[in-house]
């Protein structure tokens, strides 16, 4: 199939799509799924199919995550030059009304519509319900769309996540899909790729931010008979599930992403190597791969031409190092995944020693974008040295959580006041985890810090890969950070000494503490081991490890100093 | 160098069970290659549950590589278990945000309530509480998972209810086929 068939395809979802009167949006993520969207999806079916209404009134469509997981389920209903109504918390019974009050409008309703008493600020879309009668029971269920939460928000990665259906490849060529691999075959050498992506700023979502244009330029630069695209979908920070979604909630944006840095750096396969503890994001993605295959877009000669590439799924079995480049490397080899010292780097020597680019699934799904809007739009939202957007998954004490997604270089007070809505009543917030068990806590005197990759190194958090966790004044933050240590206990690979033993040490130096047997001298000597271990230990997992004590020592030292057995102050006084 | 029977035939498992046969066919899906080690291990627990000893001998052999290197990479990944679970399982998250959400409590309750710690079977082979890192919900915080289906916003209370329920069901079912 070539370019022209895939507009035409488009083009008749897009008709297909366009003779609904009204479109229901619900979601079926693993989030709402939790909360029931099963069952909610399975009434609105039945709802409708008992109203026996012409088909053109309604169609029911199962999407991604729509952001405010804590409202779950979320319905979203679609009026043909309306705008769009956003129900949460739906139960099976709302979900009954939701068809029945919003589909049967026979023409005396219609008439009053043009009622003078509804006045101009009522929302246009719920002037059928007035006009049935029934608008109070719904009216607490709705959303509103214009809520900082949603207000403050800026899509790109996440422009099509809830809008279509996942498994459904046409749905995803009416949006634009595939769009701009198009436009890459046919007009673009794999360098002007590259040279797009290093101009668009865009640096690495999974972590560390390195320059994703650069990677993909030193490959391509690499000669070699085979070379490989690696996309890490292992996203290990437990409290996190950015990637989760993207895969879940549009595979085929993740796959575009991933065959566009192939043709960019000459590579011909490619794995997608996904946590095992995510089973329907490896469903939507084997799905994906497959219509994909069907349609000519993966495979020999990709959407006609002389460019081929194919992608394979691998499966991660629980293991937080497995993240990290060299271990994911290894653990497709069938290995234990244990990382490696580094150089080389992967793009000289990677999978099978041959060069390989891997990149985060965020980072993949930022390129369709750029390369359909250009490096120079993509450029125009952040700061200065990181640009774009970030997904952080917001999770804890708040009174909104969900996924979100936000311009670089917006402040955590806006994302914990405004989008988070703040903490709930009667509680206080503590501090803000970025970065999981690599990163570290920022306190409340930091929370105008605008975020970018370099601010929050500053704090001594990270970016990391998108998990933020609120906490409030009923954690302890010395019991905080043994919990993150306790992690990094149970996950180092043990190929490093530093990080095998230190760790442990670590969390005994904080055991003595929180068990009241410690002095004075035990922080000093906490905070040296922590240092130790991030200056000496192989990879990221034991470099990072120490961040959630060091920086809980570094801004709530009281906490710490109020376990001693001696207390600081009495040693002074003597 | 030993050549791998590409064919498998005569080279199957004496048991005849089905899912060796599937395990056999992924094999020679992946061509019989080294690589496909951390896959196989992937499929076999799915089928079986857990990784009993014959099975990994039987892995080892078909792909012929060491038994300890086998043994090896599969201790390595969290997810594979040598033990097969009770009948009723429950995973508690104990991700960052249901951390924070008290996720330790309901694990407290649940060791309380069936005398087993985390990881552990209760001796009637009827309950297993395993622990989690993130399901990926953590909007709803705290996040459990019993007999398969994800429940959000949990407590001690609501989760060891529901627990002891289904055991419960369970055990009146076992005394009455007795
Ligand atoms: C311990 C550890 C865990 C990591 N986990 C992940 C992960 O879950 N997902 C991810 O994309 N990158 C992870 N990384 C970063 C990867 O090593 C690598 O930098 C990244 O996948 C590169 O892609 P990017 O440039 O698009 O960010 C981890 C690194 C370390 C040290
Ligand atoms: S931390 Fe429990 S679901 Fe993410």
């Amino acid at each position: 199939m070539d370019s022209t068939h895939l507009e035409a395809l488009a083009q008749e979802e897009r008709d297909r799509q366009g003779k609904y009167k009204r479109r229901i949006f619900c979601c079926t993520s693993t989030a709402c799924l939790s909360a029931g969207a099963a069952i909610t999806h399975n009434t609105l079916d039945q709802a409708l199919a008992q109203c026996q209404c012409d088909e053109e009134e309604a169609e029911i469509v199962p999407t991604g995550c729509m952001g405010l997981c804590s409202q779950g389920p979320l319905v979203r209903v679609e009026i043909q030059n309306h705008a769009p109504l956003l129900y949460g918390n739906v139960s099976a019974d709302v979900a009954q009304q939701i068809v029945t009050e919003h589909i049967p409008l026979s023409a005396n309703e219609e008439d009053a519509l043009d009622d003078d008493s509804i006045d101009a600020t009522t929302p246009h879309d719920f002037m059928h319900l007035r006009a049935s009668g029934a608008k109070k029971s719904l009216e607490r269920f709705i959303i509103p769309l214009d809520s900082p939460f949603f207000a403050k928000q800026v899509r790109v990665v996440l422009t099509e996540t809830g809008q279509i259906n996942p498994e459904k490849l046409d749905d995803y060529l009416a949006h634009d899909g595939y769009q701009a691999l198009a436009h890459v075959l046919a007009e673009m050498s794999p360098e002007d790729v590259c040279e797009e992506i290093l101009n668009s700023g865009l640096r690495g979502r999974g972590g560390a931010g390195f320059p994703t244009g650069l990677k993909w330029k030193l490959a391509n630069q690499e000669l070699a008979s085979e070379k490989y695209v690696i996309v890490n979908g292992d996203e290990g920070d437990p409290g996190a599930y950015m990637d989760r979604t993207v895969m879940e909630d549009d595979p085929h944006r993740v796959l575009e992403g991933m065959i566009i840095c192939a043709y960019a750096t000459g590579a011909t396969s490619g794995y997608l190597y996904i946590r095992g503890e995510y089973p329907i994001a490896i469903r939507r993605i084997r799905r994906a791969i497959q219509a994909a295959r069907r349609r000519g877009i993966l495979g020999k000669s990709v959407l006609g031409t002389e460019f081929s590439f194919d992608a394979e799924i691998r499966i991660g079995a629980g293991a937080f190092v497995c993240g990290e480049e060299t271990a994911l490397i290894h653990s497709i080899e069938g290995q234990r995944g244990i990382p490696r010292i580094r150089p080389p780097y992967p793009t000289a020597a990677g999978l099978r020693d041959r060069p390989t680019v891997i990149n985060n699934v965020e980072t993949m799904a930022n390129v369709p974008s750029i390369i359909n809007k250009g490096a120079a739009w993509f450029a125009s939202i952040g700061t200065d040295k990181s640009k774009g957007t970030k997904v952080f998954a917001l999770a804890g004490q708040l009174r909104n959580t969900g996924l979100i997604e936000v311009p670089m270089g917006i402040t955590l007070q806006e994302i914990v006041y405004e989008i988070g809505g703040g903490v709930p009543e009667g509680r206080e917030f503590k501090a803000a985890q970025t970065g999981g068990p690599s990163g570290g806590c920022i306190p409340k005197a930091h929370l105008d810090t605008p975020i970018d990759y370099e601010s929050l190194r500053q704090l001594g958090s990270i970016m990391g890969s998108g998990g933020l966790v609120i906490i409030d004044d009923s954690t302890l933050m010395p019991d905080f950070a043994r919990f993150f240590i306790d992690f990094c206990v149970d996950e180092s690979c043990g190929k490093c000494v530093p990080c095998r033993v230190g760790t442990v040490q670590i969390r005994e130096q904080l055991d003595k503490i929180i068990g009241g047997n410690a002095g004075p001298e035990d922080l000093d000597r906490l905070e040296n081991l922590c240092n130790v271990v991030k200056k000496t230990s192989l990879c990221g997992l034991g470099q990072s490890a120490p961040n959630p004590v060091l920086s809980t020592l570094k801004y709530f030292r009281d906490e710490y100093e109020a376990l001693l057995k001696v207390k600081t102050a009495d040693v002074t006084n003597n | 160098m030993i050549v791998p029977n590409k064919t498998a035939t005569g080279n199957q498992h004496p048991s005849g069970d089905e899912r060796f046969k599937k395990i056999d066919n992924q094999l020679r899906r992946l061509k019989y290659e080294k690589d496909a080690l951390l896959e196989i291990l992937n499929s076999a627990q799915e089928l079986f549950g857990y990784l009993s000893e014959d099975l990994l001998i039987y892995i080892a052999k078909q792909l012929h590589v060491p038994l300890s290197r086998v043994y090896g990479v599969a201790t390595f990944y969290h997810m594979f278990t040598f033990e097969p679970l009770g009948e009723h399982t429950c995973i508690i998250c104990t991700g960052t945000a249901c951390h924070v959400k008290g996720a330790n409590r309901i694990i407290e309750a649940i060791s309380d309530k069936f005398s087993i710690s985390a990881g552990e079977t209760t001796p009637d082979g009827l309950f297993s509480l395993t622990i989690a890192r993130c399901l990926g919900s953590c909007g709803l915080a705290p996040v459990v998972v019993l007999d398969g289906q994800v429940r959000g916003k949990e407590t001690p209370e609501t989760v060891t209810r529901r627990a002891w329920e289904i055991v419960a069901f369970s055990k009146d079912k076992q005394a009455e086929g007795s």
